[in-house]
């Protein structure tokens, strides 16, 4: 019964993502100015050649301390998992 | 259980390459495929090749958890500075004020297909190594924290 | 569907395979990795989203004269990837608390000794 009800959400979540999917044509992206922006402009305001890491560590610096933040709390998550307890 | 002296002696040898790959791509960021992200993974994954060549014991010897620790907690502490010190002039948090300076990583660039020079970006390459430093201490942190919970020591 | 559609197509085997293994595998190891195909499906979604048809990266060190694919979704991508692989660490130290304490990772064992 459970394992029927999974295989039905399962079928149900992959329609929806075809339905998704089948509306976006591939190799023709939307012409959004903000990239086109980041494209022209990147080399002149941060001086860097790589436009990916222009956007990561300038235009989009926030996200990455957040991102650096999330992996801080991982690995302090996972040490304290692992601690040495007292009583053992 | 330890590994052969075959894989001991490749993972000596190995090790220096994978370091000084892992320090190219994280210096060259700015200007080739790769960053700090990257370039930690890299780094990283020779401090996991000494970790699996070694007995538990020794190879704690070498890569300390305090040690780890601290590269971890000071790479962040580097990323933060770094994104304080444009406060300092009156601009943003994260503003790029070294770029096209003169100074330091301060090179004017052209707009267009150029040829590479480390010396642009302005705070970009140090951000860069700021992460960089930060991912090898989380990801050895997190390593070492997995190995120390396997209760057979490998 | 059209041929030209295969990395959408390979999206939505790669997520259908994950949401699979997500709900019908007991064993948490095993569910774990349906989570991490997850992300690889997101990601192969997020970088096919951005590519242009005659792109090329946008880097321009020694760059040809062509048209390049779009930058913001790559770095959210690798945002992605960082933040996975942070997650599915702290999954996997779960996983081994939950061995050490129960002698066993299948779901049904653990919810059977704690009733």
């Amino acid at each position: 019964m459970r394992r029927n009800l999974s295989i039905i959400i399962v079928i149900l979540m992959v329609g929806m993502l075809g339905v998704i999917v089948s509306g976006i044509s591939f190799g023709e992206p939307v012409d959004h100015p903000m990239d086109r922006y980041f494209i022209e402009n990147s080399q002149l305001e941060s001086g860097a050649n790589n436009v990916v890491t222009a956007v990561l560590f300038d235009y989009r610096g926030f996200d990455t301390l957040g991102e650096a933040a999330v992996l801080f709390t991982a690995a302090l998550g996972t040490m304290l998992v692992f601690r040495r307890r007292r009583e053992e | 259980m330890q590994m052969s002296s075959i894989v001991r002696t490749t993972a000596d040898i190995l090790f220096p390459f994978i370091l000084i790959y892992g320090f190219y791509i994280v210096i060259h960021g700015h200007l080739t495929p790769g960053g700090g992200f990257q370039g930690g993974a890299v780094l990283a994954s020779g401090v996991l090749l000494l970790l699996f060549a070694y007995r538990y014991n020794e190879s704690t010897r070498i890569v300390k958890k305090t040690v780890m620790k601290t590269i971890e907690s000071g790479g962040l502490l580097l990323f933060i500075i770094t994104a304080l010190s444009a406060m300092l002039l009156g601009a943003g948090f994260f503003f790029n004020w070294a770029a096209s300076g003169g100074m330091i990583f301060g090179d004017l660039v052209a707009f267009g297909s150029t040829a590479a020079n480390l010396n642009t970006g302005g705070l970009i390459p140090i951000m860069n190594l700021a992460v960089g430093i930060e991912v090898v201490g989380a990801i050895s942190v997190i390593l070492l924290a997995l190995l120390s919970g396997i209760k057979e020591k490998i | 569907m059209i041929p030209e559609q295969i990395p959408y197509i390979a999206v939505i085997l790669i997520a259908g395979i994950g949401i699979a293994t997500l709900l019908l595998k007991k064993n948490i190891i095993k569910m774990i990795m349906g989570l991490a195909i997850i992300e690889g499906a997101a990601n192969l979604f997020l970088v096919s989203l951005g590519y242009r048809i005659g792109g090329i990266a946008p880097i321009f060190t020694n760059a040809p004269d062509a048209d390049m694919v779009l930058p913001t979704v790559q770095a959210m991508t690798l945002t992605n990837i960082v933040i996975g692989f942070a997650t599915t660490a702290l999954l996997l130290a779960f996983a081994m608390m939950i061995y050490r304490k129960y002698g066993s990772v299948e779901a049904n064992n653990v919810r059977r000794l704690r009733e």
